[in-house]
């Protein structure tokens, strides 16, 4: 029997049928009527103190977990502050759905009060979106936009409601099917060409398997396992899909790019099978593309056409869900394991060989001092502390390279970070949504003091629900990624980077009722992060580091990936007269 | 070199602009675009000559072919196609000018749609570069006023169309409201 019920409880019903257990968002005069349908349904909400960070924290959500994160917001300013937060999900691929009231259908280009333009402004912003002009199209829609955002390659979908739709009266009819006639999802993958690869495989002297968010999306990690084990080949996986493979597997040779490892860009310059799974040839990982891996035959796995040959021509190329393609290349793989011949088997070991070398020659290794505490080595502590399953959720810059550098992850979904995008102002709020989805887990918010001054308002989201969220903000006074930039290839003028004037932290946290602390010696450290993460509740720890530090190795904009810088210039030693 | 490209894509609202924005994000410049619903009323086809970078030119294709409301995208530039335009010339005339108006036009095919003492109404199609012809001509007569439909272009090759079967939505246990 259907019940006569407004829009906004129509929607509410709609979210429920798709599983949907909370929201983050913020009310406004458009959505009135939805705040209304809130106030005695079961879907829980969460109040954030801006609307950006209700889509962070929905992406948090999302990231966390692989379900599809919710936020809301108003018409107007509510719908542009999203606007930030949606391009993030599209950037990483980040199934979400965001709800947005829109005035009155008959205001629509009047200028009303807090009328925006949400359908044209998020049109580029989204996967795709929708403008509910109709209560009769509201429940399709809403299914609709969940399908898409989850589907195929996941991304955000933004539904605009205007007011006399949330406030219309109607009868829910079930949606019993999705119908887009044009929205193709290729999820198998073509026989032949996985055929192809298998054998391009197994003829690979110098195999390297470069996997990434596409494979954490799919759930692929156990196939990626598997696969990687089956041809024993040296991995690396990007920022995205740190955590695809536990970073202590033997074969990982951690992240490549502008910030990778030495063994990672060497074997990336060096491969003649290149195995690409679920990435997208970022500019942060290829350098300049004319010089990466110039001797590799590519094969790219990817679920989106588009991505494939997109910046590098594969030489095998595969449109299909990763989990699926590499579950079936397994398969075939299994049946001869083997490498095609003597001289093949000859070639990989010494690969391997070189590849242990480079591992040795520059190991990722974290800097300590006795009189400062270096920025590697706070990473180390809270590596120490998580041991590869805490949640990291990073902000963006110098602290979110030196995690991703020194933090390990056993698991998919522990490493939440703002890649495409470099959003900052991402970590806390990301943090937030992480920590509602898994109330279980200890939940890092690592942020550096120019990303953390973006989002202390979220201070108040995580008081008043007692997120027992531990912020560490790596300190150096600085806009610390800028800042090297600035030293390194604009004369050491360090213009508008200075961060001079940072709250005190036991003040700051304790104005919102939880404890805070500043902590500036490298023997303090260790006993601070551990009272940090044993202390119930919030918690915040304020570290201040070495302001002079800078991220390497690092690849110079416009370098090849093998001519990495490995360290500081070193001060040329003047003869004495 | 100007690109031709047919899309078929769903009547409606917002798909438009998500196919033209995946040109002017890049900067690119619409030549000229025609869009009308086809014998089904549900769909749209849509024609776009532009220029777009060669080396980009698969890429925005695929991009086109992603986009939820498009069920294909094709590049017809080198492939086997008629490309027509229709196009409306208004002309003033002097009455002593007005047989040779009508020859002219006559050669080109025009049809004349409206007469009045102060010229004609004249309506031609034919491909893009005859219609420049026609109208380089027609101005060498007097005062003219010009609307041009915009190419319209059709494959001569069936390509076969795929299209996404409806997909049940997951049985859900219906919450109590």
């Amino acid at each position: 029997m259907s019940i006569l019920m407004n829009g906004a409880t129509m929607l509410l019903e709609c979210l429920a049928r798709e599983g949907v257990e909370c929201i983050f968002g913020y009310p406004g005069g458009v959505t009135l009527p939805l705040y209304d349908a809130l106030y005695e349904h079961p879907i829980r909400h969460v109040l954030v103190r801006h609307e950006e960070n209700a889509a962070f924290a929905a992406e948090g959500f999302a990231r966390a977990t692989g379900k599809v994160g919710v936020c809301c917001a108003t018409s107007g300013p509510g719908a542009t502050n999203l606007t930030t937060g949606l391009v993030d999900a599209m950037m990483d691929s980040i199934p979400i759905v965001a709800i947005t009231g829109q005035v009155s259908s008959r205001l629509i280009g009047s200028d009303a009060f807090q009328e925006a333009d949400t359908f044209g402004i998020t049109r580029s912003c989204t996967k795709h979106n929708y403008l509910v002009k109709r209560l009769e199209d509201l429940p399709q829609i809403v299914h609709e936009a969940f399908y898409v955002a989850a589907s195929g390659r996941p991304g955000p979908v933004l539904v605009d409601v205007t007011k006399d739709v949330l406030q219309g009266q109607g009868h829910y009819q079930p949606v019993t099917a999705i119908h887009l006639p044009g929205y193709k999802v290729f999820t198998e993958g073509h026989t032949g060409q996985i055929r192809r690869a298998a054998q391009t495989i197994q003829e690979a002297e110098r195999p390297l398997v470069y996997a990434g968010g596409g494979i954490i999306a799919a759930g692929a990690a156990a196939e990626l396992r598997e696969f990687v084990e089956l041809i024993d080949a040296p991995a690396v996986t990007t920022l995205m899909g740190l955590g695809a493979l536990p970073s202590g597997h033997p074969n990982f040779i951690s992240m490549p790019g502008m910030h990778g490892s030495y063994a990672a860009n060497m074997a990336m310059t060096e491969s003649d099978v290149l195995i690409a799974l679920g990435v997208r040839f970022d500019d942060r990982v290829t350098g300049r593309l004319a010089a990466f891996a110039p001797h590799a035959r590519v094969i790219h796995v990817d679920i989106d056409p588009a991505e494939i040959g997109k910046n590098r021509a594969p030489d095998v190329p595969i449109v299909g869900d990763v989990k699926r393609v590499l579950a079936k290349l397994n398969k075939l793989l299994a049946e001869s394991p083997e490498p095609g011949s003597q001289a093949v088997a000859a070639a990989r070991r010494a690969w391997w060989h070189r590849v242990r070398a480079w591992k040795e020659e520059h190991p990722l290794r974290p800097v300590t001092s006795d009189a400062e505490i270096k920025p590697q080595h706070l990473m180390a502590e809270i590596d120490r502390l998580s041991a590869g399953e805490a949640i990291v959720a990073s902000d963006v810059g110098q602290h979110q390279m030196w995690a991703a550098q020194l933090v390990r992850f056993n698991a998919p979904r522990l490493w939440l970070n703002s890649g495409g995008l470099g959003s900052m102002g991402f970590g806390l709020p990301a943090a937030i949504g992480a920590q509602f989805a898994r109330p279980d887990k200890l939940v890092f918010a690592l942020v550096g003091d120019g990303g953390f001054q973006m989002s202390i308002p979220e201070l108040g989201t995580i008081a008043s629900h007692g997120l027992p969220i531990k912020i560490i903000v790596m300190n150096n006074g600085y806009l610390g990624m800028v800042r090297q930039w600035q030293e390194l290839f604009y004369n050491n003028r360090l213009s508008a980077v200075e961060l001079d004037c940072f709250p005190d932290a036991a003040k700051l946290a304790g104005a919102y009722g939880f404890t805070g602390r500043t902590i500036e010696s490298p023997r303090d450290l260790r006993a601070a992060l551990e009272e940090a993460v044993s202390t119930p509740g919030p918690y915040l720890l304020n570290v201040k580091v070495s302001p002079s530090e800078c991220v390497y190795p690092m690849v110079p904009a416009g370098a090849g990936i093998q001519e990495m810088v490995l360290g500081p210039p070193q001060p040329v030693e003047v003869p004495s007269p | 070199m100007m690109q031709v490209i047919s899309l078929l894509l769903e009547n409606k609202p917002g798909a438009l602009m998500r196919v033209t924005g995946l040109l002017t994000q890049r900067g690119y410049n619409i030549e000229s675009l025609t869009v009308a619903r086809t014998y089904d009323p549900e769909l749209s086809r849509m024609t776009i000559v532009v220029d777009v970078d060669p080396v980009l030119r698969q890429q925005v294709i695929k991009q086109m072919n992603r986009l939820i409301n498009v069920l294909q995208a094709t590049d017809l530039t080198d492939l086997p196609a008629v490309v027509r335009e229709l196009v409306l010339v208004r002309i003033r005339t002097t009455m002593e000018s007005r047989t040779a108006v009508l020859k002219e036009a006559e050669i080109f095919g025009g049809r004349v749609v409206d007469s009045s003492t102060e010229g004609y109404a004249i309506e031609a199609t034919g491909d893009p570069e005859k219609l420049n012809e026609f109208i380089d001509v027609m101005r060498s007569y007097g005062e003219i006023e010009v609307t041009r439909s915009g190419a319209l272009a059709i494959g001569l090759e069936a390509k076969k169309l795929r299209l996404q079967p409806p997909v049940p939505t997951k049985p859900v246990t219906a919450q109590k409201v």
